[in-house]
């Protein structure tokens, strides 16, 4: 890796990242934060980012870990994504973060790569920002003026930009606990394991005597930001989830035909936007198939 | 052959002879050794290129062209001169006198356009990502940042990027001379009746795609100089090869030039070159008189390592009603890129006998012509020219099997070459000394279960189920052990095909082992020594290998093309049966016996009849001692082999690919992979077992993954590894080997070779199951790689043109549940990339 020459700072408490940020957003310094580096160090070495200075949170263990606080679970930034994947408590209460975590690259990579990083890069392309869109989280932001929260529909503002302002730091996320009735999927079409997804859906479905009562449905990789597909919630609202026969109309299939509404897909190698409006619809109908068993 | 190989891993023993004769324990030919070089390998404890140190040593980085066609019309590097660490700024412009022409050593025809290639770029690039200049700093970060200050002015010229279009009137040119490169012809028999009143005619154009050959260790040089002599260490498969090449291109006098190949991490075909960056790594020590040293990125590798593949391939194959082939016609388009490399003509010609596969016909005729565009140069890759040749009439078989409906084993049955037919000289020419190909087919579908395949498939069509089940054949065979010196010499390549080895005898009975094959990741070092093992009657352990440096080996052909076994592995053993001559003397000598009484079994020399004989190590230590020897012998017991091969060898095997393909994503998933192959005797299951899964991969990979993308200004689009998918083992079945053993009759130990073999058979196997699979929608091609968006395009075109036609259905009326409610696509919206 060669990438341009930077400063580097590593704070030892949260206070003091806070202070140096602060400071340089004051100055007007592009200082990027390091977390795992999943996504900032390939940009540094391709030489596609020039930042004065990285502030290396990595011995911040404060922002590290999960903790069970009964109606949400409190996941901090700099916990990795294998961390995530092997906690009793993700897996237990927010099985759908587990799911789509377990999904993130590779190993080598979710060993390195953390679950606020991945949120504060706001790749669309990302596995996890749609799941918190769709899970409705919480993001907790502190900086040297205080803290306060930020809700998972406002954080996403456009393509790689969080709501985040200079001199703030991403401490962690609360995901909201669903409870019993739920279920829960992660669809990701991809070509290769360790590519991006073409397109992701998130989906999380409570059913009632065979029948949605409730669906939560995030996008990924389907514009400049991840997307709630709200048309494709409110028309599965009371659809019948039972096994269609052979050449039978499957409600849940006319129910996510409009799962590509109000999305702007990106081209690219893999994928023509009509591609990935198809593949939405599709995969939308799986997944909402899988959440609910 | 999972089981076996488990044993050997597990056991590093085989159990004794097995159903295919394969040797006992007692022999180290067929053990299941693992690896003697892996653990310095997989640990790191071992010296890559770019793990060299040298003191002084400076820093290269080259400024690389944005511009797939343009005029240099302004260079100036002063700014740069002056950034902190800079020692040297250097242009092409300012090596204009002394950089030569990298080489190109296949001139094919008489009349072949051969440009200048300057190593770095003069007064025109003619490709993104051509050296233009480059910086000599005290690290190599320094020399990255100061790049940036080279200035450079260009002036646009017109991109030439496909080969059609290239070759039309009026079309900018990528050199003077033109775009056509050279157009090679080949024929045998009488084509045109072949074709004439032929019952049956099957024409199919078929795209070949540009690859980019991704060895795990990126390339790098390190070149360094007294004043004297010069060393130049390459992460290269030719070191031998690149001496010879350097010393033309550079003036350097060849017996004051070392190179060294040091461990070297994969090739795949891409380190079989003369590259600019080591022609100028070696000027740059001269001209600087100090250490230089220069590693690529993955990025800069994708742009500048030679491409492979990308030909444009017309096929026609005329039939009788029965099946039976009666002519193949092949004319192809083989993109050059912007320079002829050091084998870049000659690539496809490696396949211009091969199109008529493993199968007997009255009349073929092949045409090349090798085309210029604005591209990256191409040359060898894994399988050079064979695989192009196996995928087309692989494809073609299975088209023809189609057109006929006849089962597509059962037509390459009515055509292949019996097993008691061989040897048997093919319409191209070429005499296959052994084959069986009737038993490697049976053995493939009884592992693979094709008629209950067969079944589920008609059961999936039946129920127009979205999840359509293909199943692929590719019944391959290859021309490998290049190659007969005077066969290259009729191709009008530039080299021999032979291989050197020396064998010696060390004083404590050890055995030192000097190979011209240079290893980058085969195992050489095992598989030697289980030949030397067997061949000198020593322990395996006993044996060390040495290569890769011109300054220890001394004469060597290197490694490619599936040769180091079938040529440098016999030449090991012609060196040991040398050895062993002169320890049969030495031993009668001290025993008082006459050589013809003396019998050599298990490491030792006995006098017939009775118990006296003295063990080879007791002879090497005779020799060091020299103080009983036969009159005028000499005191040693080595020797020198050279093996020029009389015939290339010929490896086959039948591969069975079952796919599914979700008509409704277009995503391919193959369930499973069968491949028995032949590769005559096997010295170790274990590598042959390594090669075969590495060769699958990268022939999949070819079919479903991988192509390198260049936009309509000659952009590369896929310089990363996010844009250009290798898949890994989590993107792969499990594969289910086995093999047939069917010794070469063309070498005394019946190799033929295994290095290419899975990379030529995989991608017509899987390519023909995913069309297979998609046949009731009136599909009979996908382009490659068969992405999941081309698969989706391609039946949406094929449902809108009405082609289907369901097993008792009406044509036209395939369709799937999922997108027939929803519209369906467009079907050429936006493109396919």
């Amino acid at each position: 890796m060669i990438p341009a020459s930077f400063d580097y700072v590593r704070p030892g408490t949260l206070e003091e990242a806070c202070r140096v940020l602060g400071e340089a957003a004051a100055a007007g310094d592009d200082v990027k934060v390091l977390a795992g580096g999943q996504s900032l160090l390939p940009l540094l070495r391709l030489r596609l980012a020039y930042p004065s200075a990285l502030v290396d949170l990595g011995r911040l263990p404060e922002l590290r870990g999960v903790e069970d606080r009964g109606d949400h679970v409190f996941i901090g930034a700099l916990t990795t994504h294998d961390e995530v994947v092997r906690s009793g408590v993700v897996r237990e209460k927010t099985p759908l973060v587990a799911l789509a975590t377990a999904t993130v690259a590779d190993p080598a990579v979710r060993h390195r790569g953390t679950f606020g990083g991945s949120m504060a890069h706001a790749d669309p392309a990302g596995d996890l920002p749609a799941v918190a869109l769709a899970l409705g989280c919480v993001f907790v932001v502190r900086s040297g003026e205080g803290e306060r929260e930020i809700p998972a529909a406002e954080f996403f503002v456009d393509y790689l930009e969080p709501a985040l302002e200079p001199g703030e730091v991403l401490v962690g996320v609360r995901v909201p606990v669903l409870g019993a009735g739920w279920g829960f999927h992660y669809e990701k079409f991809h070509r290769t394991a360790q590519s991006w997804a073409i397109v992701g859906v998130a989906a999380a479905v409570r059913q009632t005597g065979g029948a949605v009562e409730e669906a939560r449905i995030g996008l990924t990789n389907m514009g400049p930001t991840p997307v709630r597909a709200e048309a494709v919630e409110t028309a599965l609202r009371g659809v019948d989830l039972s096994p269609v026969a052979a050449g039978g109309t499957d409600p849940v299939r006319e129910a996510c035909a409009e799962a590509d509404d109000g999305t702007s897909p990106p081209a690219d190698l893999h994928a023509q936007p009509d591609y990935r409006r198809h593949l939405a619809r599709v995969l939308t109908a799986r997944a909402v198939r899988a959440a609910a068993g | 052959m999972t089981e076996q190989l488990d044993a050997g891993l597990i056991g590093e023993q085989i159990a004794e002879s097995d159903q295919l004769g394969r040797p006992s324990p007692a022999h180290e030919v067929g053990r299941a050794r693992r690896r003697k070089e892996d653990s310095r390998l997989v640990t790191g404890r071992t010296m890559w290129t770019d793990n060299i140190q040298l003191p002084g040593m400076l820093y290269v980085a080259f400024l690389r062209s944005p511009m797939a066609h343009a005029r240099i019309t302004r260079v100036d590097t002063s700014a740069a001169r002056s950034q902190p660490g800079v020692v040297a700024v250097v242009s092409g412009r300012d090596l204009a006198d002394e950089q030569g022409s990298l080489p190109c050593a296949w001139p094919v025809t008489e009349d072949i356009v051969i440009p200048d290639h300057p190593p770095m770029a003069v007064d025109e690039v003619r490709y993104v990502g051509e050296a233009v200049a480059c910086v000599v700093a005290t690290d190599r970060y320094k020399a990255a940042d100061a790049l940036d200050a080279i200035e450079i002015d260009y002036e646009p010229l017109e991109p030439v990027l496909d080969m059609t279009a290239a070759l039309a009137e009026g079309s900018p040119k990528v050199h003077e001379a033109g775009n056509r490169a050279f157009t090679w012809k080949f024929a045998g028999g009488d084509i045109e009746a072949a074709f004439r009143d032929a019952p049956v005619v099957v024409e199919r154009t078929y795209v070949q795609q540009r690859l980019i050959p991704t060895a795990l260790e990126p390339r790098a040089v390190v070149a360094t100089t007294d004043g004297e002599t010069f060393t130049l260490y390459s992460a290269t498969q030719i070191p031998h090869v690149l001496r010879v090449m350097l010393a033309l291109t550079t003036g350097i006098p060849e017996h004051r030039l070392r190179v060294v190949a040091p461990d070297v991490g994969g090739g795949f075909g891409s380190k079989l070159q003369v590259t600019a960056e080591e022609v100028l790594a070696l000027l740059l020590a001269r001209r600087l008189n100090r250490p230089v040293k220069w590693t690529e990125s993955r990025s800069e590798g994708n742009l500048t390592v030679h491409h492979g593949r990308d030909q444009l391939q017309r096929i026609s194959v005329a039939a009788d009603r029965d099946g039976r082939l009666r002519g193949v016609k092949v004319d192809l388009l083989a993109d050059m890129g912007a320079y002829l490399m050091l084998v870049t003509p000659g690539i496809p010609l490696l396949g211009a006998f091969m199109y008529n596969g493993i199968y007997k016909m009255d009349a073929y005729d092949f045409t090349c012509t090798g085309v210029f565009t604005t591209k990256m140069p191409t040359d060898a890759y894994r399988g050079a020219g064979r695989p192009e040749a196996t995928f087309a009439i692989e494809r073609a078989m299975d088209e023809l099997a189609h057109e006929l409906d006849v089962d597509p084993v059962e037509l390459r049955r009515r055509n292949w070459i019996a097993h008691d037919e061989f040897p048997y000289t093919t319409i191209a020419g070429l005499t296959y000394d052994s084959g069986n190909y009737e038993a490697a087919t049976d053995r493939a579908l009884a592992l693979f279960g094709y008629d209950k395949l067969r079944a589920e498939q008609a059961d999936r069509r039946e129920r127009r189920d979205p999840v359509q089940l293909g199943i692929g054949v590719s019944t391959f065979t290859e021309m490998c052990g290049l190659a007969p010196s005077r066969v290259l010499g009729s191709l009008s390549y530039g080299a021999g095909g032979w291989e050197h080895a020396t064998v010696r005898m060390l004083p404590t009975g050890k055995v030192e082992v000097v190979t011209g094959t240079s290893p980058h990741g085969q195992g050489h070092e095992t598989a030697w020594s289980q030949i030397v093992a067997d061949a000198l009657g020593v322990p395996f352990e006993d044996v060390s290998v040495l290569h890769g440096d011109t300054s220890v080996s001394h004469k060597g052909m290197d490694t490619y093309g599936s040769r180091s076994l079938a040529v440098g592995g016999v030449a090991v053993l012609a060196a040991c049966e040398k050895v062993k001559d002169r320890a049969r003397q030495l031993a009668a000598h001290m025993l008082e016996a006459a050589v013809e009484d003396i019998e050599f079994a298990d490491g030792s020399f006995r006098v017939r009849g009775t118990g006296s004989g003295k063990t080879i190590q007791e002879l090497a230590l005779a020799t060091f001692a020299a103080h009983d020897l036969p009159d005028g012998f000499e005191p040693a017991l080595d020797a020198d082999a050279t093996f020029d091969p009389d015939n290339f060898s010929f490896p086959h095997g039948t591969h069975l690919c079952a796919a599914e393909v979700d008509t409704e994503t277009g995503a391919v998933k193959i369930r499973s992979y069968v491949a028995v192959d032949d590769v005559g005797t096997v010295v170790n299951p274990l590598i042959v077992e390594g090669q075969v899964h590495g060769g699958i991969a990268q022939g999949v990979a070819q079919a479903l993954f991988e192509e390198a993308v260049y936009d309509g200004e000659g952009n590369m689009l896929t310089t990363t590894m996010a844009d250009y998918l290798i898949p890994s083992a989590a993107d792969l079945p499990d594969f289910v080997t086995d093999r047939t053993e069917t010794p070469a009759t063309s070498n005394p130990l019946g190799v033929k070779g295994v290095g290419e073999a899975g990379t030529i058979a995989s991608t017509p196997a899987v390519v023909n199951a995913v069309v297979d699979a998609l046949r009731p929608y009136g599909v009979h091609d996908v382009r490659m790689p068969c992405t999941p968006e081309r698969i989706w395009r391609t039946v949406a075109e094929a449902r809108a043109a009405g082609t289907g036609t369901g097993a008792g259905t009406a044509p036209g009326t395939w369709t799937t549940a999922g997108t027939a409610a929803e519209g369906g696509p467009a079907p050429t919206e936006g493109g396919a990339g």
